[in-house]
């Protein structure tokens, strides 16, 4: 029992109707990521035919967030790439306690694993006090869970061997109470962080800021749309700020390299002029 | 192979679980990559934040071995390797692109993915050979390449440290060659001289 596999036409034609009636701008995501999003819901929800398919994004509004949300690739860990997070604390904190006031960005943040995990390496530098962590992501239902900071239970193992590579010391459980199944973590973590929705394609910036994250987004974009998104990112950066990306992302190629030198050899930017 | 038309093989993606390293490095050893081929290797590994494994293969050929990056352009004559936890799949037939969704037969990279993608992209232009390991990762994708007309090998499960993997494809599918890891060597480098 095959699924249906869409057309390079059909594509575009659900991109130009996500485009024009809801105002959703996938016109420059990379292709073969999209389809195969696009193809593994087809088969996930049954949905028999392409038209189908139209007609329930025309006509359910609910299926449209749902179809937004699976298209756009939510999955993210806490401490992903723990030597990120351990330059981070050697190299990234020394210079943000020097500032009587923090900004941080986190963009495309998904369900918030990576802003949690920023805000315990604030707390353990005690910095967190001075700190305000903006987390965005195009998906309003995704940051939902930023807010109730509820993860899953059975990740915490390999979340706790990712904070202790990441150069952590303390018991990881201390962070969290755990009931049904879930981890709660401390109200303290928190209550630094502001959530909103925020969409990289069609939103502009909205703040200046010492850091901004934004991890595994890029690869969905093609060049045009990177260009554009890092450029945006250029202009809501302190001079002096840094900026973290994805560990197979870079800005090297982009046209605004130049004001930026990289951090040793991890995803880390900074911005010299 | 179809004798009377020649077929031009842009592309080899080799994929492995447990057991397939050795099978790897004989493979890249022996292989005489050109102008016109490129290699893509797709293991199952843990990311230890660190590229041993192209470390360990650029020391058995004189080709460049890169761990892809995104939107890295795809060059003849190259081998890339599937970085931990990124699914590797084809923008075109000259851009490898990203993808950090899901693992799929719990894996990421799968195997699986690759090929699907290396079946949409590269058709009859490509060859996938599917190699030793313990989970059933690749069965499906390389089912995907013979049916667009690529070139198939499947590792002769008696010949794999670990033959479940290939023992699903074969269940699965009937590919053109079923070799041992030897003659998989010998093969490709019949085919690319
Ligand atoms: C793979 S997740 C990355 C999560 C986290 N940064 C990490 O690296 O683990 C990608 C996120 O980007 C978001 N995203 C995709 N397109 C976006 C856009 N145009 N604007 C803002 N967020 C976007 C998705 O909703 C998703 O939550």
């Amino acid at each position: 029992m095959e699924a249906i596999l869409v057309k390079d036409e059909e594509v575009e034609l659900l991109i130009n109707e996500l485009a024009q009636r809801y105002g959703y701008d996938f016109t420059n995501y990379a292709r073969a990521s999209l389809r195969r999003r696009i193809n593994r819901l087809i088969t996930i929800d049954r949905i028999p035919s392409f038209a189908e398919l139209i007609y329930r994004v025309k006509n359910d509004a609910d299926y449209l967030t749902h179809l937004v949300e699976e298209i756009t690739v939510n999955v993210t860990e806490m401490f992903r790439d723990p030597f990120v997070f351990k330059l981070i604390r050697e190299k990234v904190l020394p210079v943000l306690a020097t500032h009587p006031f923090i900004r941080i960005w986190h963009t495309g943040c998904a369900t918030g694993e990576e802003v949690y995990s920023m805000a315990i390496l604030l707390e353990e530098a005690n910095l967190l006090r001075k700190s305000l962590i903006y987390a965005t992501d195009l998906n309003p239902s995704v940051i939902e869970n930023i807010q109730r900071g509820i993860f899953p239970l059975n990740r915490m193992q390999q979340y706790s061997e990712n904070y202790v590579l990441s150069g952590g010391k303390k018991d990881f459980s201390s962070f969290y109470t755990a009931q049904y199944g879930f981890a709660k973590f401390n109200q303290k973590l928190k209550d630094k962080m502001i959530t909103a929705t925020h969409n990289l394609v069609s939103d502009r910036s909205f703040n200046e800021f010492q850091v901004i994250f934004c991890r595994n987004v890029l690869i969905y974009f093609d060049k045009v749309l990177q260009d554009k998104v890092l450029k945006l990112f250029d202009d809501s950066l302190e001079k002096l700020g840094f900026l973290i990306l994805g560990s197979k992302e870079s800005l090297r190629f982009s046209p605004i390299a130049k004001k930026f030198v990289q951090v040793e050899k991890e995803k880390i930017w900074r911005k010299i002029e | 192979m179809a004798q009377d038309r020649v077929i031009k093989y842009k592309l080899i993606a080799v994929g492995g679980s447990a057991g397939s390293l050795e099978v790897i490095l004989k493979i890249v050893g022996v292989l005489p990559l050109n102008e016109d081929v490129a290699l893509l290797i797709i293991v199952h590994r843990k990311n230890d934040g660190e590229s041993i494994l192209a470390d360990l293969i650029s020391t058995r050929t004189k080709f460049v071995v890169k761990e892809i990056e995104d939107k890295e352009t795809i060059l003849s004559g190259h081998v890339y390797i599937a970085p931990a936890d990124y699914h590797v799949l084809f923008e075109n037939e000259k851009m490898f692109s990203l993808d950090s969704s899901e693992k799929v037969n719990h894996s990421r990279p799968s195997i699986d993915v690759s090929f699907e993608s290396l079946a949409e992209v590269f058709g009859e232009n490509a060859i996938a050979i599917l190699l030793s390991g313990a989970n059933a990762d690749g069965a499906h994708g390389i089912s995907k390449i013979k049916q667009a007309g690529g070139f198939t090998i499947v590792q002769d499960p008696e010949s794999a440290e670990v033959d479940f993997m290939p023992q699903q494809a074969l269940e699965q599918m009937k590919p053109d060659k079923i070799l041992n890891s030897a003659e998989i060597a010998g093969f490709l480098q019949q085919l690319f001289q």
